[in-house]
């Protein structure tokens, strides 16, 4: 192994191992191209939805909200995953990336994937939506698209356990392996559990299409299907609670509040994550309500403990290293004078709190089986996706974007004034959206619905005005949402292909070395307690917790409340 | 492989869930029987058991 396999980033300290680095630029690129598919797909389908404009015929409308499903939710973030994962093995443990060419056979079975599929989509002979329930027919090359995309990330993902052996065999780290790379395995976990039952359902299926196989069993692919369909949102939240712990590091230096909690909760995504994907059956027959039950409360909430345990430690761990610095007035002046400008703090910052505010506590209602059945199948339900796919992953990734853009694209961030507003405008305009889609899917708006006035239909059903509404301002913080994605690709594209070379200091980062150890003490000087107030090492953090689970236990409330009213019995 | 060595030479203990926890692969286990176990295969049982209609 020559020496000059390897460089370090002047600015982070980080050591890329050069063929891992030209495979984290292509599958980032990729990334960024899809979102831009997608993206365009997401304006026409919003103006679809809002009424006021109704854009598309129905047709039309079901083509692109296949397009805009598949490639948003699988192909941009696996593809994005793939270079974190990269990422977190080989530069974060400093050392090479075990068999680049098999990984590149990865990469190519990969960009296949998503041209065959995506050529499929758009002959119009595929608009099935990305679930692609049987027995609705899709041209065959839909399903073939998806499965060559699924065996290029498992290769991905072996490549990223193989290059954790490396390491060990190399004794490039010493102890455990740091918190990120933890979170990345998590990751790396769910996603070979998700790409393993995607062929399982889709190969068969391809077959049925193409008229090998004679029957599909409506029920049976539909626990499968949400094996892959759930557990793919699993690897997001996997992957950027991962990027939030890196970010802290980053942007504050924070060492986690602590190592083992932070650790075991992610030990509780893998363990009980990928059994919630029954909330998606909730209503389906012939499923037990034991199976449902266990499934999605007793296991789902010990998931989202660990959840609500990341959404603690990271902003905990921001302000104890602020604190540690001198911000400590009062319960907030650590928050008030964090980095704001930066868009990798306040990408990542939004990202948690609409994560966990908006993503969390209607992911919970969602999951209950008695209060499911308010907004079951309504676009209530994709106004919780989008809170967490969306604000959650999609947002996240794009503060670990302005990171990479010059570390491990070498370039300066273009248009930077722009590039500072960008989180607030698609957090913000997402975060609008997803609530005013919340609203109108308690008022019982269908997801997936062309025309919801139901002109000239056998069938008609008049939705109050206040869903109307709604649903306009859901077109309205939509469009505003794309604006602030739309900044974000022109960002990345310029910087990447036109922009100029970092030569000795960037804008942004600080010394990511922190994030290449396992700390196992993380009391910092004095005790945990010693720049905190009242006992508590981070009060504010604890303040916004406490408040945070009013509100949960508040709206929870009335959902029940709801069901009550809506579902007389005498 | 459980067991390291401190400075001193003195072999120390690994906790339990320490060695699981930096196990990938006991890990990876871990992530894929559970899911299988109580969602897929219990989930099928319950619909292959469906009996069919007359
Ligand atoms: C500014 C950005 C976005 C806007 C305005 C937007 C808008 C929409 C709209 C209006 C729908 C249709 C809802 C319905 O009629 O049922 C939809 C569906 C969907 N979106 Fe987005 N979206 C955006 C970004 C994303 C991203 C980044 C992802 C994933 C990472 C995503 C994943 C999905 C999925 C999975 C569906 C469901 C498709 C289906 O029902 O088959 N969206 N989106
Ligand atoms: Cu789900």
């Amino acid at each position: 192994m020559s020496d000059n396999q390897f460089r370090i980033c002047p600015e982070s300290g980080l050591q890329f191992h050069k063929p891992a680095e030209m495979l984290m630029r292509a599958h980032a690129v990729v990334a960024v191209v899809i979102l831009l598919i997608g993206g365009i797909a997401a304006l026409l389908v919003t103006l679809t939805r809002w009424p006021a404009i109704h854009l598309l015929p129905a047709d039309r409308f079901y083509q692109l909200l296949t397009m805009h499903g598949t490639n948003m939710l699988i192909f941009w973030m696996i593809s994005f995953e793939i270079a974190v994962l990269y990422f977190c093995s080989s530069t974060l443990l400093r050392c090479r990336l075990a068999t680049p060419r098999i990984a590149w056979l990865g990469f190519a079975l990969m960009l296949i994937g998503i041209i065959v599929n995506n050529a499929a989509v758009a002959s119009g002979t595929a608009s099935v939506m990305m679930t692609s329930y049987v027995p609705m027919p899709a041209n065959p090359n839909f399903y073939l698209g998806l499965i060559l995309f699924a065996v290029g990330a498992l290769i991905g993902c072996f490549v990223f356990l193989a290059t954790l052996v490396v390491a060990k065999d190399e004794k490039t780290y010493e102890g455990s392996i740091p918190l990120v790379t933890f979170g990345a395995l998590t990751a790396c976990i769910i996603a070979v559990f998700t790409i393993a039952s995607g062929a399982i359902v889709l190969i068969p299926t391809w077959l049925w299409s193409l008229g090998y196989i004679n029957h599909i069993d409506a029920a049976m692919y539909r626990i499968v299907w949400w094996a892959l369909g759930h557990s793919s949102q699993q690897i997001n939240v996997a992957a950027h609670v991962a990027v939030w712990y890196a970010i802290a590091a980053i942007v504050f230096g924070a060492r986690p509040l602590s190592e083992k909690v932070s650790r075991v909760a992610f030990f509780l995504y893998i363990a009980f994550l990928q059994l919630a994907s029954a909330h998606h059956l909730l209503v389906d027959p012939g499923l037990s309500a034991e199976w449902k039950i266990f499934n999605t409360s007793y296991a789902m909430y010990l998931a989202v403990l660990a959840s609500m345990v990341h959404g603690l430690t990271v902003p905990g761990s921001i302000e104890v290293a602020q604190r540690a610095k001198g911000l400590t007035n009062g319960l907030f002046e650590w928050l008030r004078k964090a980095p704001w400008g930066n868009p990798i703090f306040s990408g990542m910052f939004i990202s948690l709190i609409g994560f966990g505010f908006i993503g969390g506590i209607s992911g919970v209602v969602m999951g209950t089986e008695q209060i499911n059945i308010i907004i079951h199948n309504t676009i209530y339900v994709p106004g919780h996706f989008h809170a967490t796919v969306v604000i959650g992953s999609t947002l996240a990734f794009m503060s670990l974007t302005y990171f990479l853009i010059p570390t491990l694209f070498r370039k300066q961030v273009a248009f930077p004034g722009l590039a500072k507003w960008q989180p607030y405008l698609f957090g913000i305009g997402m975060s609008s959206f997803t609530l005013a889609m919340m609203g109108a899917g308690t008022l019982g708006v269908e997801r997936r619905h062309w025309d919801m006035a139901f002109t000239n239909s056998a069938l008609g059903f008049e939705y109050p005005a206040s869903a109307f509404t709604l649903m306009g301002i859901m077109g309205i913080s939509g469009v505003v949402a794309i604006l602030g994605g739309a900044i974000f690709i022109l960002v990345t594209v310029v910087s990447v292909f036109f922009g100029k070379s970092v030569e000795s200091e960037s804008s942004y980062g600080i010394s990511a070395t922190r994030l290449m150890r396992a700390d196992p003490v993380v009391v910092p000087e004095g005790g945990h307690g010693a720049a905190g107030k009242w006992g508590f090492a981070a009060p504010g953090t604890f303040v916004l917790a406490l408040f945070f689970l009013a509100i949960f236990v508040l709206y929870y409330a009335v959902n029940w409340k709801y069901l009550a009213s809506v579902w007389p019995m005498s | 492989m459980s067991e390291e060595t401190t400075n001193s030479g003195e072999p120390v203990r690994v906790p339990f869930m320490q060695r699981v926890l930096d196990n990938p692969f006991i890990l990876l286990f871990i992530g894929i029987v559970f899911p299988t176990l109580f969602y897929i295969i219990w989930g099928i049982m319950e619909i292959v058991n469906i009996p069919i209609a007359p």
